[in-house]
């Protein structure tokens, strides 16, 4: 085998790429393909599926039927992104610059919540947002908030959940990229007559654009797909393009119409991804690297 | 224009009076006094750990000195920011941006102090020119080879036209032959701009080269503050002697006869130096540098300082050939001879043959009491 391998050198990336090509085949293209055929279904499951092309026109009206709620994911998603990065910028750079042997703790915490089932968390989460929760139940016996304030079932809190539950993806890449900026830049900047707002702007955050670029990716990605924090935190108002296609698939047996939303959501965020990359400038982000 | 005119503040263009840093208990710099001349070439000289990149770092304004004050021009900039000075620093890793072009780093500093337009481009394009980098505006740093990236941080400090020019040990991450290159250029441009540089480094080749004059730096203070031939031929502390450049030093028992001083070496054997060379104190030394002795077969005759002893090791090094002559009492020398015309005999000596050492006392040197405890 070595001695095969030796010969052909060029053979040697293929064959680590391998087990991975393996796994992305078999539990992402094969089940891709087969979902395409399923949203070109038409049928009932006790009448059983029929494929046709012609049931393309699932896609057209499943989006025109749930356009709502796919606008509303793509507004819960990015207005999370937002919260996130608003929240984990600073706290990323405190960690990366001003934690000094608090460095590995404050990491520690950041992660910890993953110890906890997604699932617990959110519900935790509606325990503490609950009506008359230890949150707002005391606020509302002193009489500081009406009887009828809610946070939980308000798009508030599915937003708060999604930022919560996405929010170390956004610290993580972010911290790393500022931890690996070489201190003595902004120190030339300096040298160079730029203030200390000035040196951040010129140098600091361009440099940790890779960090913001790969925490919004995280957050952005999951987000667009979520259902739990809309179920659980949310209410009627507040169902996302994900509960419909949970339900679509697991409650309506609606196959087809639940693959079509399932394809167009994949390629939905493909093409926000796209597009903020381009935005951004995959250029600009390899020198960043580098 | 006001007709009041401003005193004239000498020609000294940084000036550091008492300066002390303290790293918690750790003395980094203890005490220094300095002036350094306008369009000075002036380098602090030390190994590692002596304090000389902690008192760049303070005229640079990235370290507050704990006690002491610094003068930028007859200005006291003792606690003023660094991007507020009037310095700039070429940085011993170059400290690039690398997310900008050499264009834009070296306007950097220009953009930062509101010059627009044209007059970037056309004084970024002099900087470019004085470093001989003229074509290499579009491109990133990681582009550049090390004595590229060099000549940009350079003319990307140069370009402020600061009234001071700090330099950390610019040339330590190049290879020897481009260092002597960088070495030379860096002295032409100090020459062509007229700008006071303040060089540290650890090597004493480059100092020696480059400086008009040198602080020989030890423990957070500096030791000897000269020229470089006074430096060499005229060291005053045993630390400086043995830093720069090749010394023998005869420690032995000091005494005086009338215009010189005298070491009684263990042996017994006495060496003298005039004392117009310097004070030896009390705990002083005689000093001699290696190319300052002659070597005789032991029969001959010499006027001044004699010692006799053996050859133990030869090394031939083209220009010259060096030896270690071991004197009585175990005394080791060492002895430059130039391979030309040699004085006493064409061959060079061989380890074990018997030797006599002379010099002149007036080319010995004195060193006094260490000032370092």
């Amino acid at each position: 085998m070595i001695a095969f391998l030796r010969r052909r050198p060029g053979l040697l990336p293929l064959l680590l790429l391998a087990p991975a090509i393996a796994w992305l085949v078999a539990f992402y293209v094969y089940p891709a393909i087969q979902m395409l055929q399923a949203s070109l279904w038409s049928g009932t499951l006790e009448t059983g599926f029929a494929f046709s092309w012609a049931n393309a026109a699932t896609y057209p009206e499943a989006l025109g039927r749930y356009s709502d709620q796919f606008l509303r994911s793509i507004l819960y998603a990015a207005v999370s992104t937002v919260v996130c990065l608003a929240l984990a910028f600073p706290l990323a750079y405190t960690i990366a610059y001003r934690a000094g042997r608090f460095r590995t703790l404050l990491l520690f915490i950041v992660i910890a919540p993953f110890f906890t089932s997604f699932l617990l968390r959110v519900l935790a989460w509606k325990t503490v947002l609950g009506d008359d929760g230890f949150l707002l139940g005391p606020l509302k016996s002193i009489g500081l908030l009406p009887e009828e304030f809610r946070i939980l079932a308000t798009p508030i809190a599915v937003i708060f959940g999604i930022s919560y539950n996405f929010f170390p993806f956004m610290v993580l890449p972010i911290y790393v990229s500022l931890e690996k900026i070489d201190r003595r830049l902004v120190e030339a900047a300096k040298d160079l007559y730029a203030g200390p707002a000035r040196a951040f702007q010129r140098i600091t955050l361009p440099l940790a654009l890779p960090g913001v670029f790969a925490g919004s990716l995280l957050v952005f990605i999951p987000a667009m797909g979520d259902f739990v924090n809309a179920e659980l935190l949310g209410s009627v108002q507040t169902r996302l393009i994900g509960n419909v296609i949970q339900s679509r698939f697991l409650v309506n047996n609606d196959y087809p119409t639940a693959a079509a939303l399932s394809f167009m959501l994949m390629a939905g965020i493909l093409a926000a991804v796209f597009i903020y990359a381009r935005v951004l400038g995959t250029d600009e982000l390899e020198t960043g690297i580098g | 224009m006001s007709a009041e005119v401003k005193p004239r503040v000498a020609d000294v263009d940084v000036r550091l009076v008492n300066v002390t840093k303290m790293f918690g208990d750790q003395t980094a710099v203890d005490g220094i006094t300095l002036d350094v001349s306008d369009g000075e070439f002036f380098t602090l000289l030390g190994p590692s750990g002596c304090g000389k990149t902690t008192t760049l770092r303070m005229i640079g304004g990235f370290e507050q000195p704990t006690s002491g004050l610094i003068e930028l021009k007859g200005e006291d900039v003792t606690f003023l920011p660094a991007h507020e000075r009037d310095v700039n620093t070429v940085f011993q890793s170059y400290a690039l941006f690398p997310h900008l072009t050499i264009f834009e780093n070296v306007a950097f500093g220009l953009r930062r102090s509101g010059i627009k337009g044209d007059e970037v481009t056309r004084r970024v394009g002099e900087a470019l020119e004085l470093v001989q980098l003229i074509g290499y505006e579009k491109r990133k740093p990681a582009q550049l080879s090390g004595g590229q990236a060099q000549r940009v941080a350079l003319a990307r400090a140069l370009v402020n036209r600061p009234a001071v020019l700090l330099l950390d040990e610019p040339l330590g991450a190049l290879d020897l032959k481009l260092r002597k290159q960088m070495g030379i250029e860096l002295k032409r441009i100090q020459r062509e701009v007229g700008i006071t540089f303040i060089y540290v480094t650890h090597d004493q080749e480059e100092a020696m080269t480059m400086s008009d004059r040198i602080a020989v730096m030890n423990k957070g203070h500096y030791e000897q503050l000269a020229g470089p031939e006074t430096l060499y031929e005229r060291p005053t502390t045993r630390f400086v002697a043995s830093f720069v450049g090749a010394s023998n030093l005869l420690e032995g028992k000091i005494g005086s006869d009338g215009e010189s001083w005298t070491v009684t070496l263990p042996s017994g054997d006495v060496v003298r130096a005039p004392k117009n060379l310097g004070d030896i104190g009390t705990g002083g030394a005689i000093g001699v540098r290696p190319e300052k002795l002659t070597l005789l077969e032991p029969g001959q005759e010499s006027k001044g300082n004699r010692l006799d002893g053996t050859v133990v090791d030869t090394s031939y090094l083209g220009v010259l050939t060096q030896y270690t002559v071991e004197g009585a009492g175990g005394l080791r020398l060492l002895v430059s001879e130039q391979n030309v015309d040699r004085t006493t005999r064409s061959d060079t000596w061989r380890p074990g043959e018997r030797v006599a050492l002379t010099w002149k006392p007036e080319h010995g040197f004195v060193v006094g009491d260490s000032k370092s405890a």
